[in-house]
């Protein structure tokens, strides 16, 4: 029912190609018209060739020519056939992939932050290229494979019913013996998969965790554990292989007793004057020629199950729902950069309630720190504040103006967020720190870059601001890469911002500087910390201490010390030596 | 190929076997026309029932012998092709355990997994594929040829030239659009490569409101795989056209000659039926050999790159046994570890990650390393247990320089935690047991009490024998930092080091961790690499590192004192003039 829908869901993506849809089928008809008339003029000519002196010759030239011009006719409409169906399929391919591209911009984040990336990657990816293979396949074999065995069928019953009945009969065999063998085979495919898989995470396991195994001395236990399930994989895989190899020569078998049992049935006809030779030529070329496309569609059948399959993974990502709209008197706005939060609600999953009733009130240009053990709610207050997530219950108010009632465009605009999650775009250092203000000058992005305190690495970096950073950051390190996300904020330096461990992966002294450039760019902006080192937020004017969602205690770091409670703990323990 | 010839060799006979009873299939193949033949020119004309009941029960009987032949040879060559193949999967794990761990960084973990499965998976098939239909593809080919010359040596000629233009078409075509296809690959990668960057950087791209361009980034990116595609399929689109006319070509050439021969009496109709036959064998064949070369050019690259890897060879060598040298005197001196003017460099690296490092540690002392990221803490600690040569310089433990201990001891000897958190799947227990096979389980509970992992393990329901899934995914971070630590004290090293070990640990943990390590026997030598202060104050000696030079050594009084870089670290960490307690 499922696979239904799916279907004719593939073919509304597939209808704004028609024209192609169309034009592929006629050139299918034409070719494999063109294909089964081959060997009958071939046949015809031959029967023009009784023995010595006996051969006419005008009618021979003629066969000739028109074996000639349906070649041709055939070879061209072969082509077209090709290219249509090409088309057809990469560009319902590029059509999935733009809709699941522009659906994960609006995925809202519980859903992203639910589900692996690399399931989501390979869906727009690997799950697009295994629909596009069956698809296209499809569109070949399916079509022409059917119109072949009709076409055969009925020229083969017009020269000879019974011989036909003989193919006819004999033929479906191939189909059960192969059939028979897929499934004595099944057992062993499934057993070497599992064993496979048994050796691949051994060897995923083994091969990272090398260092440690080679500090442990492991060698040799390891090996042992590999060698074992290295045997066990050989015995099954050559079962598997052998098996699943029988089936060719087994459905060859089938195909040459047909082949035998046509020639006995069309000879012994001949001999009585039913049929002429070039007939018999006929039918043996057909007899061959009839069996194909069934192995041919059974396989394309398989082939395209496994594509519905692919092509529902990818409707269902794209059937997602949305993440709510804004509303729409939603405003643009920019913020004066006072925040409130009244009796604010929040879970993730609603049986385990993280934050209940939060309340806070932040006045422009104040410094807010949030501390606490990790999994306490720190980042999920950022995940409320930029609006990656919505609150269940209460609000969140800018200026006095719920969050809701603005573009979530706008609001997070007014803030500038730099996360422990060092992430960087593909492409220059330049793009990269101008990613908020493409349009900015050499000059601002020089300014921001030495805000950062990157300016001097990057002078170092073999092309200076031109170099390109590839997926992942891959040729600078952790620390440099945290550097530029700072410096891609510094650039636009919106009225309020968010500093998630912004510092977590540069050592101490480097911080030290960092600081001092953060807390210039935080002078006059409301401003959000995280951090673990306590050392860094005792400037902030208002310390949240929160743990398991709840605000323990607030206050500045003067007052918190002096109420002897968590925040002094928490301090204690890291300095306490 | 050498490698594989290795293994090759045990399944010689196999490996001989299989193509040979593929030929001998592929002879009954090419022996069916001339028994239609026979029929036609003989059975039909002469109108002999009997002759054609016997051709057509020769026709059957040799598409059973044929399914023997080539029965026999799938057997072989799966036997031949997966024991080849199983056998180089052994070498090539056995071989990664020998590799140092400068090698090891060179070739990078991803690529010897995938060299150890997909690699390898692909040589199986194509050894298999190479054993079954090298030589069928040719043989079938010529031998259709060679027939035809016993039909009519003139008409044969019709095959000479076809031949050559099949080829050329169907390698042709395919040596344009290879690298065609590997160029739309590359594309393929790239929006690989744009989704999943869209996906880490979710939170970014929302926040600077880039959505609508990303969007239009990837479609931009995604035109220009399709209009790839388009091209390349075009090209490809070619060969079945062009090799179909060039058969007919060559059909209708025969019935052309055909018909003259036939006029003037050399050949019977049959003959001609059979020559037809023989031209489209050829096409059939012809396509199987290309798509053959396809598949073993591939399985040729994954070989090659598997042997890339065997090639590598380890550049340290470790002396044999010297288990008994230890008990001459080496074990007593006073001194745990030295280093002389060490210097290291990696290889494919320009610049030293150490450079002249020299300091000696005595017995039970302890150690901190302190210094920024990339300072060399760890390249440094990873000299002791030999993991890395140093370039030049010595390091000795226990009074003996490391080059001279054999493997097995010396490895016994430091025991270490590092930075990278890895535990490996199986049972809390097992995970020990890596650390030292023989301990008992009071030693393990001591070990875990040591690293502060002894409530969480009593927590759990099975205790040690509590599962752990690959990567330990049901561990925190800190109960894995913390069984990583356990795992290395229950082989009770003479010298432990922790490189950043506590970074996934509460401040209160990493407290408790300390004091527990204060009271390890008093012969062990303790090294400990962190980022804070707090962890190596109280430590006998601190070193402290800047860009791989030694820029201080001293306890944490002196260094407060003279060295201004362990001031700046310290102070950036506990505020300027205040003394913590």
């Amino acid at each position: 029912m499922k696979q239904k829908k799916t279907f004719f869901r593939v073919l509304r993506h597939i209808r704004p190609y028609s024209f192609f849809v169309i034009l592929s089928i006629l050139c299918g008809a034409v070719s494999v018209a063109a294909q089964l008339l081959v060997p009958i003029f071939c046949g015809d000519a031959i029967d023009y060739m009784l023995g010595i002196g006996r051969v006419d010759f005008a009618a021979v030239k003629e066969l000739i020519f028109s074996i000639a011009l349906v070649t041709a006719l055939s070879a061209a409409a072969q082509w077209v056939l090709a290219a249509c169906n090409n088309r057809v399929t990469f560009c319902v391919s590029r059509d999935l992939r733009n809709e699941a591209m522009k659906k994960l911009q609006k995925l809202p984040l519980s859903y992203l932050d639910a589900h692996p990336s690399g399931d989501l990657v390979s869906r727009i990816i690997a799950d697009v290229d295994t629909f596009a293979d069956g698809l296209l396949m499809g569109f070949t074999q399916f079509f022409t494979g059917l119109l072949t065995i009709l076409g055969t069928l009925g020229i083969m019953l017009f020269l000879n019913p019974g011989i036909t009945a003989i193919v006819v009969l004999l033929t479906p065999l191939s189909l059960f013996v192969a059939a028979f063998i897929a499934k004595r085979t099944y057992k062993y495919f499934g057993k070497q998969a599992q064993v496979r898989g048994e050796q691949t995470a051994l060897i995923n396991e083994m091969v990272e965790g090398q260092k440690i195994v080679q500090a442990f001395g492991y060698e040799g236990r390891s090996l042992e554990a590999f060698d074992e399930v290295n045997e066990r994989l050989r015995s099954v895989s050559v079962k598997a292989v052998f098996f699943s190899s029988l089936t060719n020569p087994s459905t060859r078998l089938v195909n040459n007793i047909v082949y035998a049992g046509v020639g006995l049935a069309s000879a012994m006809i001949a001999i009585s004057g039913g049929i002429t030779i070039g007939e018999l030529s006929i039918f043996l070329s057909y007899a061959s020629q009839y069996a194909k496309p069934f192995n041919e569609i059974s396989g394309v059948v398989t082939e395209m199950q496994n594509a519905l399959a692919c092509a529902a993974r990818i409707f269902e990502l794209i059937d997602e729902p949305d993440e709510s709209p804004d509303r729409e008197n939603a405003a643009e706005f920019q913020s004066q950069g006072q925040v409130r939060l009244s009796h604010v609600f929040f879970s993730y999953d609603p049986d385990k309630p993280l934050i209940e009733d939060l309340n806070l009130e932040v006045k422009p240009g104040q410094r807010v720190a949030i501390v606490g053990p990790t999994g306490c709610g720190k980042t999920t207050l950022i995940n409320l504040l930029m609006r990656f997530y919505d609150v269940r219950k209460g609000s969140i108010q800018i200026d006095g103006k719920d969050i809701r009632d603005m573009t979530r465009h706008s609001l997070r605009q007014n803030y500038g967020m730099v996360l422990q999650d060092t992430w960087l775009k593909t492409g220059t250092v330049r793009e990269n720190i101008a990613y908020g203000k493409p349009g900015a000058s050499m000059e601002e992005v020089v300014e921001a870059a030495k805000a950062a305190h990157a300016h001097s690495f990057i002078r170092r970096l073999p092309k200076g601001y031109d170099t390109l950073i590839g997926e992942n950051g891959g040729n600078i390190s952790q620390g440099q890469k945290q550097l530029l996300c700072i410096a891609r904020v510094m650039l636009c330096l919106p009225p309020m911002l968010i500093l998630d461990e912004a510092t977590s992966n540069i050592d101490t002294r480097t911080e030290v500087r960092i600081q001092e450039a953060f807390a210039k760019m935080m002078k006059g902006r409301t401003s959000f910390l995280v951090a673990h080192r306590l050392s860094t937020i005792r400037e902030a004017d208002v310390i949240l201490v929160m743990k398991d969602g709840h605000i323990l205690e607030k206050g500045t770091h003067e007052s918190l010390m002096a109420s002897h409670g968590f925040y002094e703990k928490l301090y204690n323990s890291q300095f306490g030596g | 190929m050498k490698y594989l010839k290795f293994y090759l060799k045990d399944y010689k006979r196999d490996s001989i076997l299989a193509p040979l009873f593929k030929m001998l299939e592929a002879m009954f193949d090419l022996l069916v026309p001339v028994v239609v033949a026979h029929i036609i020119n003989v059975g039909i004309v002469r109108q002999d029932r009997g002759d054609i009941l016997r051709c057509c029960g020769l026709l059957v009987l040799m598409a059973i012998v044929g399914l023997c032949c080539s029965f026999t040879a799938q057997y072989f060559a799966a036997r031949a092709a997966i024991g080849s193949a199983a056998g180089l999967r052994h070498m090539l794990f056995s071989h990664i355990q020998r590799l140092g761990f400068s090698e090891m960084d060179t070739i990078g973990t991803s690529t010897l997994i995938t060299r150890m499965t997909s690699d390898i998976n692909q040589v199986q098939n194509g050894l298999n594929l190479f054993l079954r239909l090298f030589l069928r593809s040719p043989f079938i080919v010529f031998g259709a040829m060679v027939m035809a010359f016993t039909i009519n040596v003139k008409i044969a000629l019709i095959f000479v030239v076809t031949i050559p233009v099949l080829s050329v078409i169907i390698f042709g075509i395919m040596g344009i659009t290879s690298p065609l296809y590997k160029k739309v690959q590359g594309k393929l990668d790239v929006i690989t490569g744009n989704a999943r960057e869209n996906l880490s950087g979710v939170r970014v791209i929302r926040a600077f409101g880039k959505e609508q361009e990303e969007t239009d980034h990837f479609s931009g990116a995604n035109e220009e795989l399709v209009k790839g595609q388009l091209f390349v399929g075009r090209l490809s689109a070619l060969m079945n056209p062009l090799t179909y006319s060039a058969v007919n070509i060559g059909i209708i050439a025969i019935l052309w000659a055909g018909s003259r021969s036939v006029e003037s009496g050399v050949l019977m109709s049959g003959d001609i039926v059979a020559l037809v036959n023989y031209m489209s064998q050829i096409l059939v064949e012809l396509v199987k050999l290309a798509n053959l070369i396809v598949s073993i050019s591939r399985a040729m690259a994954s070989l090659g790159r598997v042997e890339q890897v065997l090639d590598t060879k380890t550049a340290m060598e470790f002396p044999e046994d010297t288990q008994n040298g230890e008990d001459a005197g080496c074990g007593d001196g006073e001194e745990a570890v030295r280093f002389e003017q060490v210097s290291l460099s990696y290889a494919q690296a320009g610049e030293e990650s150490l450079s002249d490092i020299s300091f000696s540690v005595k017995k039970g002392e302890t150690v901190g390393i302190i210094g920024g990221t990339g300072s060399g803490k760890t390249s440094l600690v990873h000299l002791i247990p030999r993991f890395y040569d140093a370039t030049s310089g010595e390091v000795s433990i226990l009074g003996r320089p490391v080059k001279e201990w054999d493997k097995e001891t010396l490895r016994r000897k430091v025991g270490i935690v590092m930075q990278r958190v890895q535990v490996f799947s199986g049972t809390i227990r097992s995970n020990l047991l890596m650390g030292n096979e023989g301990a008992g389980e009071e030693e393990m509970w001591q070990a875990l009490r040591a690293a502060q992992a002894e409530e969480f393990v009593m927590k759990k329901s099975e205790g040690l024998d509590e599962p752990v899934e690959q990567g330990g995914r049901n561990l925190s971070g800190g109960q894995k930092q913390r069984l990583t630590i356990a795992r290395a004290l229950v082989r009770k090293p003479e010298i432990l080091i922790l490189d950043d070990s506590s970074s996934a640990l509460d401040y209160a943990t990493d407290a408790a961790l300390r004091k527990a390590l204060k009271d390890l026997p008093s012969n062990v030598t303790v090294f400990l690499v962190s980022q804070r202060t707090s962890s190596i104050r109280h430590a006998d000696h601190i070193l402290v590192l800047e860009d791989g030079k030694a820029a201080g050594w001293g306890t944490h009084e002196e260094l407060l004192e003279s060295c201004q870089i362990y001031r700046e670290i310290y102070e950036s960490q506990y505020g300027k003039g205040e003394s913590a307690v």
